[in-house]
């Protein structure tokens, strides 16, 4: 009777050991990789604060830019910013959910909508200065909205509209077939089953995507750049609310505005060491207002998938 | 030909053709729905029994390509529901559909049987909550849910949940009612709850049911139509079918010899 054959035990050991110094290889090289854009990032960060703290008060956030560092501050831009981003959600999230909903569940597959379909995914990859160059065309010379806050909010509204479309059509896509046909059958109508169902199912991921958006818009300089914002703006637009009757007052919309990246963008770009530090400060606030909206996003999209499993 | 039934009919089906774009899924059916009886569809995958069944609510309008020939005719108004000049939706308000997987909506148990009522702009609040309770108590579902009427009804269990969509069907008083494979996920205790229950349910409403378990259609049905390739081989009273089947390809199947 022949025993099988006894494997080597040595050259396997051997072969073993090699696998897994390879193994091993590889975990540092994925480590370090972590680590070098982590420490990078968090060291720019802790930068930024170290120096900008100094000029952090409340003085910072309620001054309009000076010829002396000391007494410059950010108001005009932070308003300007929290403006222009309102004018941006207006306009890039109804846009952006009306055609997700319109792609996901009206479109009939045809050439053109196939067509329309891959410019969409590739807007979201043109550079932002593009979209600036297009604005200034249309929105400043063609429509005569001057180098106002509108243009700006719009602008920034196309720029971030194919993000918009792209998250509502995925978190739409998420919406198992089952809940339509349910919504369907008990006879409801096309529109029914998008406003009963499809949207409030869909609304996390569309927040999310909306968030997201806003976000990079925020920190967007040179599509501002080039429509024309002003980087020395010692007051604010005019008020939303009036005294006298309508009370509402769109005047602001038509006014001209800095935001928070170009006024950082012009201090840093003086020779004085007081306006670099200034830089560093409103970076600061930036930063922040970045983190809050992102903030926000993370709550609502845990809140809205703890409620949805499907 | 296919068996005349002699009782009172909800539903006539004459030379029922149906594509997915090139491909025929049904050929020349005819069928007689007996109201407020059971009508199983047996058969094996790939058969068509869905296909057909989904063709009593229109559900194939949702999907481009897909095309009928022939007629359904809905007594007593003789109205041809698969006709292109009849709107699905009038169709879909007439006759409800439970499916394969229970497929509640992520809202209350409340809302989801008031939902058929909302499309339907109703908005006086006792007759929905008495519609809402008398659709539970239907579909046997009041007494474990009474108390939690408004939670969320992903919360029930997966019988639970079958019977919810039941209840949800019920409350728009269909004509027809349509079951396709509903305790193919469910367990065998949620499985003979739901089977009692549409025994049940016969008295009020006509009931299609699709089922791959021949054990269920002859609990359960009244008439059974046997499908294959998309035809209708042999249709009769139950016990009929299910005892003394007069093709050679009905006995091979309810045998086990195949499918």
């Amino acid at each position: 009777m022949s025993h099988a054959k006894t494997p080597n035990v040595v050259e396997m050991r051997k072969r073993i050991a090699l696998n897994k110094t390879r193994d091993y290889i590889f975990w540092v090289i994925g480590l370090l990789s972590t680590l070098i854009g982590f420490v990078l990032l968090f060291t720019m960060i802790i930068d930024l604060f170290i120096d900008g703290f100094p000029r952090l008060s409340g003085q910072f956030l309620l001054s309009y830019p000076s010829r002396f560092p000391e007494k410059a501050g950010i108001l005009s831009a932070w308003v300007g910013t929290t403006l222009v981003m309102i004018v941006t959600a207006a306009t890039a999230v109804p846009l952006g959910i009306g055609a997700g909903i319109y792609l996901e569940e009206y479109r009939r597959k045809n050439w053109l909508t196939h067509l329309i379909e891959i410019n969409m995914n590739n807007l979201a990859g043109v550079p932002s200065i593009i979209y600036g160059l297009l604005a200034l065309g249309v929105f400043v010379y063609f429509l005569k909205f001057g180098e106002s806050i509108l243009t700006g909010g719009l602008t920034l509204g196309l720029l971030i509209l194919p993000m918009v479309v792209i998250a509502t059509r995925e978190s739409i896509r998420a919406i198992p077939n089952s809940i339509r046909e349910a919504s369907y059958a008990l006879g409801a109508t096309k529109w029914q089953t998008i406003k009963d169902h499809i949207l409030p199912y869909s609304s996390g991921g569309i927040l999310t995507g909306m968030i997201i958006g806003l976000s990079r818009a925020i920190g967007e300089t040179a599509p501002i750049i080039t429509v024309g914002a002003l980087t020395f703006i010692a007051f604010l637009p005019s008020s939303p609310i009036t005294p006298e009757f309508p009370f509402l007052s769109f005047k602001w919309l038509l006014d001209p505005f800095t935001v928070m990246p170009i006024q950082m963008f012009n201090w840093i770009s003086r020779p004085q060491k007081g306006f670099h530090v200034n830089a560093a400060a409103a970076g600061v606030i930036l930063l922040f207002m970045t983190l809050l909206m992102n903030a926000f996003a993370i709550y609502m999209r845990y809140k809205f998938r703890k409620r949805i499993k499907w | 030909m296919v068996t005349q039934i002699s009782e009172g009919l909800k539903a006539e089906v004459k030379d029922l053709n149906f594509y997915y774009t090139h491909h025929q899924a049904l050929k020349n059916i005819h069928l007689q729905i007996a109201e407020k009886k059971i009508t199983a569809l047996i058969g094996p995958s790939g058969c068509g029994k869905t296909t057909y069944l989904r063709c009593f609510n229109r559900m194939h309008d949702l999907y481009p390509g897909n095309r009928y020939e022939g007629e359904i005719i809905l007594f007593p108004d003789q109205l041809n529901i698969i006709s292109p000049k009849i709107d699905p939706i009038e169709v879909r308000m007439r006759i409800s559909m439970v499916f394969q997987k229970p497929n509640p909506f992520p809202k209350t148990v409340f809302e989801n049987v008031a939902y058929g009522l909302r499309v339907r702009g109703e908005s006086r609040r006792s007759l929905v909550e008495d519609k809402v309770e008398k659709a539970l108590k239907q579909a046997a579902l009041w007494e474990e849910v009474k108390d939690r009427v408004q939670d969320l009804a992903f919360n029930l269990s997966g019988g639970q949940q079958q019977r919810l969509c039941i209840a949800r069907a019920l409350a728009t008083d269909p004509e027809i009612l349509l079951f396709d494979e509903p305790t193919s996920a469910l367990d065998p205790t949620a499985t003979s709850k739901i089977e009692e229950l549409i025994m049940q349910l016969k008295k009020e409403v006509t009931i299609i049911i699709v089922t791959h378990n021949m054990q269920q259609a002859a609990r359960v049905s009244d008439y059974t139509a046997f499908m294959y390739l998309g035809e209708i081989i042999e249709f009769d009273k139950t016990d009929k079918v299910f005892t003394h089947p007069s093709k050679k390809l009905t006995e091979d199947y309810i045998t086990g010899r195949f499918g």
